[in-house]
């Protein structure tokens, strides 16, 4: 149970408030007794609740309930599916027979038949499933509960090997390591134009992360949806989303301009970063979207994925107009933008599921919020009126339109 | 449940999805093609291995089996309920039976357990078995947590049709009637809502025999039933006697030659028809059992809920031969059996 678990933990927090109060000379009990007291007196209520308390009467009452997710269905080869599930309900689940497309079928499970809460299990179906067609699982438990997820369209998944990372390496490079190179190619442009007008492109660059942002976030809200009760989707996106600026701020502190604001490879540093998280989080839904057949086809996307993420080169290269900078230092920040993509692809095709695809998305997420309020704050103190002067407005204005508008290139 | 099928808003990651595989088709070409379509050797040879490693082929088939001990289709299938036989004033028969309503967790595929409603505490419930002309006493009492009724099927008088004296929990009730006509009947519970209280599993079969009884044969009742078990209005297993699979598993042994009659009855709640078809023969059909004369040689009979029907055959071949429903569907969800018929002659009787 969760119980003893949350005690522990406000323990430690008790202890540290009572280490940290010892000086204070004051009469009475210690201060460590103190804080420890109300836990003593939690774990007598519990005992208490789970004794004497009226739970009997519910655990009677009711039918159990029971709660499993279907968290990926796969296909490695021809004739075999996977099914890989996850009990994050209260009660431990037991799944007696599994249909495939409306008819019950043998299969195998890698471990007891009952499913202990948090626990996972992969099964595997000896089933002749067809390239190209949907297929519908569902598992029948032993009260006779059913639980069901299907794939749209069938197809083999890569096999984890060289060739399988290759695929992804060069998909990777494709999609997000080469766009974001081609977007560095922004620099000596920005080089050759006034100040104003550099102020104009970061704004841009404003405009572009907001827009990644807020995208990352809801579509962390949505996969959050699919996330197994018990693992709380909601309180992953949360600490992602939340605990990342802070982290991203605390490593930013160490190399500041005197007046507090961001030195500019700093900036481009943490803009490069947060692109990187962010595209982690896209590979990462490419890789098991790809590894379990979720996929439409179109190759004409390609071009536009192109188009689309070249912009992420030019918000990295926008703090960096007045610096001078050699060629390797440029281009190590293409590569942690763009490597991620590559990564996340990796670890997505061997085993995505709602919860990691959740919480890199709300980390994509909180460290864009963390280089856009960097770049808020650096054009206060550079720019009159900062991101609101007209120019610098239209630029945020236009970086938002120039997603929207290369995104529309990409739905084709 | 979850539901992955469901439309979700295109968004920046669906969009990726649909650009990956693009991509893929771009960048790496034929690679990523091989990867998709083709299968190579080394995979073909997994699943030979799982196949082989495990003992286990590619089987539309329940996993494990039911619990011993409890409900045995196979001895249902031969198991007649004469009564208590007495012999009245007049000289007739006067057959007596107990029937008591009991709710009962039962086994409708190894391992699934299906909350019923039980007459005598199985599904279905005893196969009653008289002959034309006797004198029947069925005393009904309920020991079930809601009221229940037994409809025989049949002529009778009224206040032996069980639809308006519901016995409740803890009451009972005597229905008393003559057997008329001789044929293939069945019994169930009237109370409402009533597609729920027959779906819980009250009902079960009624054989009237003619006066002269049929020819000697042997004789298989055979229900075919659904289950609902997670109560969304539509059967996630169907069998025949309950048990999902339960005769392909274990088929129902005949000698060659032998004449065979099957008692064959639908009570599937739910769905319209139900029906069965039969393998490497054909069989002759006596529609409701009240008539001697076959109205058909076929190897389908397709029935609507409540109706059934008398089956007669005799295996000329050796070997195993399906029966099944003609509903792929049902067939594949557990109505789905096999005849094992041994190269020896049946002993004459
Ligand atoms: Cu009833």
């Amino acid at each position: 149970m969760s119980d003893g678990a949350a005690g522990t933990d406000t323990a430690v927090a008790a202890d540290d408030a009572g280490a940290g109060d010892g000086g204070a000379a004051r009469p009475g009990p210690p201060a460590w007794l103190l804080g420890v007291g109300p836990l003593v007196l939690l774990a007598g209520l519990l005992f208490a609740l789970f004794r004497f308390g009226p739970l009997g009467l519910f655990d009677e009452a009711f039918p159990p309930v029971e709660e499993l997710t279907i968290e990926r269905i796969w296909f490695p080869g021809p004739g075999v599916m996977k099914v890989a599930v996850v009990n994050g309900g209260p009660e431990a689940v037991t799944i007696a027979q599994l249909a495939v497309d409306d008819a019950v079928w043998s299969h195998e499970l890698d471990g007891e038949r009952t499913i202990g809460r948090l626990e996972r299990r992969v099964i595997t179906v000896p089933y002749p499933w067809v390239e190209g067609e949907p297929h519908q699982v569902v598992l029948i438990t032993n009260t006779g509960v059913t639980f069901d997820a299907g794939v749209d369209v069938a197809t083999t998944a890569p096999p984890v090997g060289g060739r399988y990372l290759g695929a992804f390496a060069l998909l990777g490079m494709y999609v997000g390591v080469l766009p974001v190179l081609l977007g560095l190619l922004w620099l000596p442009f920005l080089r050759r134009i006034e100040r104003r007008w550099v102020d104009f492109f970061m704004a841009l660059t404003v405009g572009l992360l907001v827009f990644l942002g807020v995208d990352a976030l809801l579509e962390a809200f949505e996969v959050a949806g699919e996330v197994p009760g018990a693992f709380q989707g909601t309180g992953l996106l949360l600490m992602g989303a939340l605990g990342t600026p802070l982290a991203v701020n605390a490593l930013g502190r160490a190399r500041r301009n005197p007046d507090g604001t961001a030195a500019p490879f700093q900036l481009a540093l943490l803009v490069a970063l947060a692109i990187g998280l962010h595209n982690l989080g896209e590979g990462l839904a490419i890789g098991g979207a790809y590894a379990s057949g979720a996929i439409a086809l179109g190759a004409f996307l390609v071009v536009g994925f192109l188009v689309h993420n070249t912009t992420e080169g030019l918000a990295i290269v926008a703090p960096l107009a007045r610096e001078s900078i050699s060629i390797a230092p440029l281009v190590a920040l293409g590569l942690l933008a763009g490597v991620p993509t590559i990564l996340g692809a990796w670890i997505g095709g061997f085993s995505s599921s709602p919860i990691a695809v959740t919480l890199f998305l709300a980390i994509g997420a909180g460290a864009v919020a963390q280089v856009v309020i960097e770049l808020a704050r650096f054009f206060g103190r550079r720019a009159e009126s900062g991101l609101t002067a007209p120019l610098n407005a239209a630029g945020l204005l236009l970086g938002l339109a120039v997603m929207y508008l290369t995104g529309l290139l990409v739905t084709g | 449940m979850s539901d992955k099928s469901g439309d979700r808003g295109m968004s920046r990651r669906n969009l990726l999805r649909a650009g990956a595989v693009g991509a893929a088709g771009v960048a790496v070409g034929g690679a990523a093609r091989a990867l998709q379509q083709g299968a190579s050797p080394e995979q073909l040879q997994g699943a030979a291995q799982l196949v082989s490693s495990h003992g286990h082929v590619a089987s539309n088939d329940a996993v494990g089996d039911i619990q011993p001990g409890g409900f045995d289709p196979t001895a249902f299938l031969t198991d007649f309920d004469y009564g208590r036989v007495s012999t009245l004033a007049d000289g007739r028969t006067l057959r007596e039976y107990d029937m008591v309503a009991i709710d009962e967790d039962i086994e409708v595929a190894p391992g699934v357990w299906f909350p019923a409603w039980t007459y005598n505490g199985q599904v279905p419930g005893p196969t009653i078995r008289c002959t034309e002309g006797d004198r029947l006493r069925v005393n009904f009492r309920n020991a079930g947590s809601h009221p229940h009724t037994i409809h025989f099927h049949g002529t009778h008088p009224a206040e032996a049709d069980g639809v308006f004296e519901i016995v409740e929990p803890g009451g009972s009730y005597t229905y008393e009637f003559d057997a008329e006509p001789f044929g293939l009947h069945l019994y169930h519970c009237h109370a409402i809502p009533l597609k729920r209280h027959i779906h819980k599993g009250l009902y079960g079969t009624f054989i009237v025999d003619p006066p002269g009884g049929r020819e000697p044969a042997r004789e298989l009742v055979m229900v075919m039933n659904g289950f609902d078990t997670n109560f969304d209005g539509s059967n996630e297993i169907y069998a025949v006697n309950t048990v999902g699979f339960h005769y392909q598993r274990h088929p129902i042994k005949l000698a060659l030659n032998e004449l065979v009659r099957v008692y064959l009855v639908n009570l599937t709640e739910f769905d319209l028809i139900n029906s069965l078809h039969m393998h490497g023969n054909m069989f002759r059909l006596y529609r409701t059992g009240t008539d001697l004369e076959r109205s058909e040689l076929t190897d389908t009979v397709t029935l609507c809920q409540g109706e059934r029907a008398v089956l007669e055959f005799s295996y000329r071949f050796p070997g195993r031969f399906m029966f099944h429903a003609h509903q792929s569907e049902f067939a594949e969800l557990g109505w789905m059996a096999m005849f094992d018929v041994s190269g020896e002659e049946a002993p004459v009787v």
